[in-house]
C-alpha cells in the first residue's frame, strides 16, 4: 500500500526543519502520529483533542463527516493539527509521500502560528491535552454518580455548548475584578476636565449605580449564571466552567482563521520549493496545492485569501512599487521579519484591516452579497468608491464576528430575577427559531425568565422565554 | 532545531478504539426519540403509505439540532467572484441552515427548522408500535396452528428405517464386539486347555446365541467370507441386529400464527380519492401492525357498492367508484370468505371496513346483522368513518347504527382528516387492549 517508510518522512522532516529555522521560525516540540481514516474522522468530530467528554453532538458529527466522507462529498483533510505544547498534529497513513511532506511543511507552520501568535498566550498550550483529559473524567465521574446520571448532564451539556460562544472575544483583555469595576464606574461618572469652566455650567454629577449586577453588560454568559444563580449545584456549575474553558481554547482559532492558514500555506509553499524536491513529488505537490488555495466561487476560502495576503506583505516589504515608496516610504524592515512580527500581533479583523489592499481586492474580485427574496445578489464589488464597503463587510464576518454580541444587562430585571439580554445589534438580525430555542436554553440553566433585547426587521423587540414558553412583543 | 516524533500507525489500536461509538448511539437514540415524538405527523404523510418494507424514507425531525444565537436572513456576506462581478448579479441562493439544496419551491419553507434523516420503513414501524404493546394480542396469538417444519437429527436409536442406517458406526461396533468376543474365547480356550472341564457346554450355546440370528436378519455373505478360511482366529463374525445403528430423526412441529386481515371498502360513488387515501392508510397501519405481531398474514382485500367482491390490492385502491351502497354485501362476502377460507379455529380474523357511512338505509337492518356475526368470528373488528371535515354534518352516518352492536371486539372510529389516522388506530387497538 503505502510507497514510503517512516524512514522517508523523517529524511523529509529533517530537511523541512532546516528550512524552518532558514526562515526563523519558532515552534514549539512536535510530534506527528500516523492514523487511518476512521481516526481521522474522530480526531475531527472531536476537534482533534485526544481525550475528549462524551456528548451526543460530536457522534452527530462523526455521523456527519462519515456520511460526507464515504459519499464522496468531502475529502479528508490532509492533516490536523492541534495548539498544545508538544503540538500534536495527525497524518494520514493512506496519503502519498508528497501529500506527507507538504503536510509535515505545514503542520510547522501552525505550530509556530499557534506559539507566537498574541490570542494564543492564553491558551496555556503546554497543559491542553491534560486539561481536556481532565475534563473528560470530571465529566465521566458526573454522568456515573448515581445522584446525577447522564441525562442530566446532557441536560446541563446541551444548554451549554449554546451558550458556550457568548463570551468576551478579546483574551487579551484583562477582565476587571469587582473593586476595579466599581472604581472605574466612579471614575467615569466623575465630569472630565472643561477649559471654559468659568463659562460653562457645572455638569451634573450623576451617581453610579453601584448596587446593579451586573456593574457593566457582561458578556460571559456561562460563567455569570455560573456564579449569580444561587440554585446550581456544584456539579452543574463545574460543568459550566469546562464548557466555558472548552470554548476560551478555541477562540482564539475561530479569531485568525484566515492569518492562520493563510500563514501555513505560505510557510509550506517556501519551504517546498527550498528543498529541491524530487520532480515527480514537485509536480503533485503543485497540484495538491493549489486544490487546497484556489478561491472559492462565490464564497471565501480562507487558504486562498491568507496566502495572498502574506505573499503580498512580504512583496511590499522586499519588492516596493514606485507608488508604494511614494505613499509609504521605503521599507525600514525586510519582507521577512515583518512577516514575522505580523504573524505575532495581529488576527484576521486587524489583519484585513490592515493588510488587504484595494489591489488585492480587485484582483481577487471581492464582493458583497445581499439576500433579496430568495437569490443572493451582489451589492458591492470591489470599486473604487464600494470597496471599503465590501472590505468593512469581510471585516465583520471573520472571526468572532459571524457571532451575535450578547451581553447580560441586567440579573434582576423587574425586580423578579429576570435575566436581561441585549443584543448588539448591528444591522443584522438574529435567526428567530435559534433565538427561541437558545434562550430557552438560558432559562434553563438561570432557572428564572429570561429576555433578550433585539432588532427584529427595523423593530426593537423583547423576546421572552419563562414557564409559559416563548414569546416575543415589540418595544416602544 | 526543535525536537520532532514520528509516532507510527499501530492497527491493533486503531481497530480497538471507537471513540464515537458511545456518543453515535446516544445521537441515534435521540433521533429516535424525536422520530416517535412526532410519530403522527410522519405517519400523516403521504409518503410512506403502501411502501415496500426496506423502502428508506426521509423522515423530518426536529430537536436534536444544536441551536445558538446566530445571524438570520438578512445577513450579508462576501464573496469572491471570477473576476467580472457586478452590482445586481444573482451569486447563489438564500438557505436557512440545517436545509439541504434541495428541490425545494420557493415560497414553501418552512419557518421551522427540519433536519432529515433517513431511516428504513421497517425502523420506523418499529418504533410506531413499540409504545403499543398489546398483551392480549400476544395472548390471542397462542390459537395457533401447528405445522412441520424442519427436520432434525437427534441421535442414534438401534431400531429404524433401512435408509437411516449408520454405516460407519454399525462397522465400528461390530468391531467393538468382535474385539470382545475374541477376547472372552481366548480365556475361554485357554480355560478349556487348562481344565478341559463340563464349562464346553455353556461356551456352546452362548457361541450359537450370537451368531444364530444375524443370519436370518443381515443378507450379508456371511458365507463367503467364512468359506475360505475355516480357521479358529479368522472364524466368521457377521453383523449382528445389536451393531446396527440408525439416525433417529425427529419433525419439529412448529406453531405457526396465522392471521389474516379481511379490508373491506365502500366503492360507492359517494367515496372520492381522498377518502379512498384516508381509508388506504388506515388499512396500511393495522396490516403493518398485524405482521409485527403474527408470522404469516394474508390479506383480503373487499370491494363493495351495492355487491362485494373480492379483488386484489391494484384495483381495491384504484378502482373507480360508482353506485349505491349496500354494506350488509360487504360483510355478507367477508363471512363467505372466512369460512372457506380462514376458519376461525386456524386463523386469527383482523376485519376492517371503511366506508363513509352513506348506506342505503333498507340495508341497515341486514348490515348491523352481518356486523354482529363478524364480530363473533374476528379477533378484532372495526368500521372506519370517512368523513372529510365538515362533511358529516348533513350526511347520514352509520355510527348510529352501529352504536347498538355491543360487541366487546368492536370498534368505530371517526376519520376526519389525516392528522386522525394514528390517533383512530391507536383506540382501535386500545380496544383489543380493554377486552379480556
Amino acid at each position: 500500500m503505502a510507497t514510503w517508510s517512516l524512514d522517508d518522512l523523517a529524511y523529509w522532516d529533517a530537511k523541512i526543519r532546516e528550512q524552518v529555522d532558514a526562515l526563523g521560525l519558532d515552534c514549539y516540540p512536535q510530534e506527528f502520529e500516523l492514523c487511518n481514516h476512521n481516526d481521522m474522522l474522530a480526531y475531527m468530530a472531536y476537534s482533534g483533542i485526544p481525550s475528549h467528554y462524551p456528548h451526543w453532538s460530536y457522534g452527530k458529527s462523526f455521523e456527519k463527516l462519515k456520511t460526507l466522507y464515504e459519499y464522496g462529498m468531502s475529502g479528508l483533510p490532509y492533516e490536523m493539527v492541534i495548539n498544545s505544547n508538544p503540538a500534536l498534529a495527525y497524518l494520514m497513513r493512506d496519503n502519498s509521500l508528497c501529500l506527507h511532506v507538504l503536510t509535515i511543511a505545514h503542520v510547522y507552520g501552525h505550530n509556530d502560528f499557534f506559539k507566537n501568535n498574541f490570542t494564543f498566550k492564553s491558551t496555556r498550550a503546554e497543559f491542553t491535552i491534560g486539561t481536556f483529559k481532565a475534563h473528560a473524567e470530571r465529566v465521566r465521574t458526573y454522568m456515573e454518580d448515581p445522584s446525577i446520571g447522564a441525562d442530566r448532564v446532557e441536560n446541563i451539556l446541551d444548554a451549554a455548548h449554546a451558550l458556550s460562544l457568548q463570551r468576551r472575544r478579546n483574551l487579551a483583555v484583562r477582565k476587571l475584578t469587582p473593586d476595579e469595576e466599581r472604581e472605574q464606574l466612579l471614575g467615569d461618572a466623575q465630569p472630565g476636565h472643561d477649559p471654559f469652566q468659568s463659562v460653562h455650567r457645572r455638569p451634573d454629577y450623576v451617581e453610579p449605580n453601584l448596587q446593579r449586577v451586573p456593574l457593566s453588560p457582561e458578556p460571559d454568559l456561562l460563567l455569570f449564571i455560573r456564579d449569580h444563580n444561587p440554585y446550581l449545584a456544584n456539579w452543574e456549575r463545574d460543568l459550566l466552567t469546562i464548557v466555558d474553558e472548552e470554548a476560551r481554547y478555541f477562540i482564539p482559532q475561530i479569531e485568525t482563521k484566515i492569518m492562520n492558514e493563510g500563514w501555513a500555506s505560505w510557510i509550506h509553499r517556501e519551504i517546498l520549493n527550498a528543498i529541491e524536491l524530487p520532480q515527480e513529488l514537485h509536480l503533485e505537490f503543485l497540484v495538491r496545492h493549489n486544490q487546497v488555495v484556489r478561491p472559492t466561487p462565490g464564497g471565501i476560502n480562507p487558504y486562498h485569501l491568507g496566502l495572498k495576503i502574506w505573499t503580498d506583505l512580504k512583496r511590499r516589504f522586499d519588492e516596493p512599487t514606485r507608488e508604494e515608496i511614494r505613499d509609504h516610504g521605503q521599507p525600514v524592515k525586510s519582507g521577512m521579519a515583518k512577516l514575522l512580527e505580523v504573524r505575532e500581533t495581529d488576527r484576521d479583523q486587524s489583519f484585513l484591516r490592515r493588510f488587504l489592499t484595494e489591489e488585492l481586492m480587485r484582483e481577487m474580485d471581492l464582493f458583497e452579497y445581499e439576500p433579496k427574496g430568495d437569490d443572493l445578489v451582489v451589492s458591492k464589488v470591489a470599486d473604487e468608491q464600494d470597496w471599503r464597503a465590501v472590505k468593512e463587510q469581510l471585516i465583520r464576518s471573520v472571526g468572532m464576528g459571524g457571532i451575535p454580541v450578547i451581553r447580560i444587562e441586567d440579573a434582576d430585571f423587574g425586580h423578579k430575577r429576570t435575566l436581561y439580554l441585549a443584543h448588539d445589534h448591528d444591522g443584522r438580525d438574529l435567526q428567530l427559531e435559534n433565538a427561541e430555542k437558545t434562550l430557552a436554553y438560558v432559562y434553563r440553566l438561570w432557572g428564572r425568565e429570561a429576555v433578550i433585547e433585539t432588532v427584529l426587521a427595523g423593530k426593537r423587540t423583547l423576546l421572552t422565554f419563562n414557564d409559559r414558553g416563548f414569546s416575543a412583543k415589540p418595544l416602544k | 532545531m526543535v525536537d520532532t516524533i514520528f509516532r507510527p500507525f499501530r492497527s491493533s489500536e486503531a481497530e480497538r478504539s471507537d471513540r464515537s461509538a458511545g456518543d453515535r448511539l446516544r445521537h441515534r437514540q435521540k433521533i429516535r426519540e424525536s422520530i416517535r415524538e412526532n410519530i403522527a405527523d410522519i405517519i400523516a404523510e403521504e409518503s410512506i403509505i403502501g411502501k415496500s418494507r426496506d423502502r428508506v424514507i426521509k423522515v423530518p425531525i426536529r430537536g436534536i439540532k444544536e441551536y445558538r444565537f446566530v445571524y438570520g436572513d438578512n445577513t450579508p456576506g462576501v464573496g469572491q467572484g471570477n473576476g467580472s462581478s457586478q452590482p445586481g448579479q444573482v451569486v447563489g441562493r438564500s438557505q436557512d441552515e440545517g436545509q439541504g439544496a434541495g428541490n425545494e419551491k420557493a415560497g414553501d419553507r418552512p419557518g421551522v427548522d427540519y433536519y432529515e434523516t433517513d431511516v428504513t420503513l421497517e425502523e420506523l414501524i418499529d418504533i410506531m408500535f413499540e409504545d403499543l404493546d398489546l398483551p392480549d394480542l400476544e395472548r390471542k396469538a397462542l390459537r395457533q396452528l401447528e405445522a412441520p417444519r424442519s427436520s432434525k437429527r437427534r441421535g442414534y436409536r438401534q431400531v429404524g428405517i433401512r435408509i437411516r442406517l449408520d454405516k460407519h458406526r454399525t462397522v465400528r461396533s461390530r468391531i467393538k464386539r468382535k474385539f470382545a468376543v475374541e477376547r472372552r474365547r481366548r480365556a475361554e480356550d485357554e480355560a478349556v486347555a487348562a481344565a478341559a472341564s463340563a464349562d464346553d457346554r455353556i461356551g456352546a450355546t452362548e457361541e450359537s446365541a450370537l451368531d444364530a440370528p444375524v443370519e436370518a436378519n443381515l443378507d450379508l455373505d456371511a458365507d463367503t467370507i467364512d468359506a475360505p478360511t475355516g480357521t479358529g482366529l479368522s472364524r466368521r463374525f457377521p453383523f449382528h441386529t445389536d451393531d446396527l445403528v440408525y439416525r433417529h430423526v425427529t419433525t419439529q412441529m412448529r406453531r405457526e400464527s396465522n392471521a389474516v386481515v379481511v379490508c373491506i371498502m365502500d366503492t360507492s360513488g359517494s367515496m372520492d380519492t381522498m377518502k379512498k387515501y384516508l381509508a388506504r392508510s388506515f388499512f396500511f397501519l393495522l396490516y403493518r401492525f398485524i405482521c409485527t405481531k403474527y408470522r404469516s398474514v394474508e390479506i383480503v382485500f373487499i370491494s363493495h357498492h351495492t355487491e362485494a367482491y373480492e379483488v386484489g390490492e391494484e384495483e381495491f385502491f384504484h378502482k373507480g367508484e360508482s353506485g349505491g351502497t349496500f354494506i350488509s354485501s360487504g360483510y355478507q362476502k367477508a363471512l363467505d370468505i372466512i369460512a372457506e377460507r380462514y376458519h376461525p379455529s386456524l386463523w386469527n380474523v383482523y376485519a376492517f371496513h371503511c366506508s363513509d357511512g352513506d348506506n342505503f338505509d333498507s340495508d341497515n337492518t341486514a348490515a348491523l346483522k352481518a356486523a354482529h356475526e363478524l364480530a363473533d368470528i374476528c379477533n378484532l373488528f372495526g368500521y372506519g368513518e370517512i368523513k372529510p371535515l365538515g362533511s358529516r354534518y348533513y350526511e347520514s352516518s352509520m355510527l348510529n347504527i352501529f352504536r347498538r352492536l355491543d360487541a366487546e371486539n368492536f370498534q368505530t372510529v371517526l376519520i376526519e382528516r389525516k392528522e386522525d389516522i394514528w390517533p383512530s388506530f391507536k383506540a382501535f387497538l386500545a380496544k383489543d387492549k380493554q377486552q379480556d
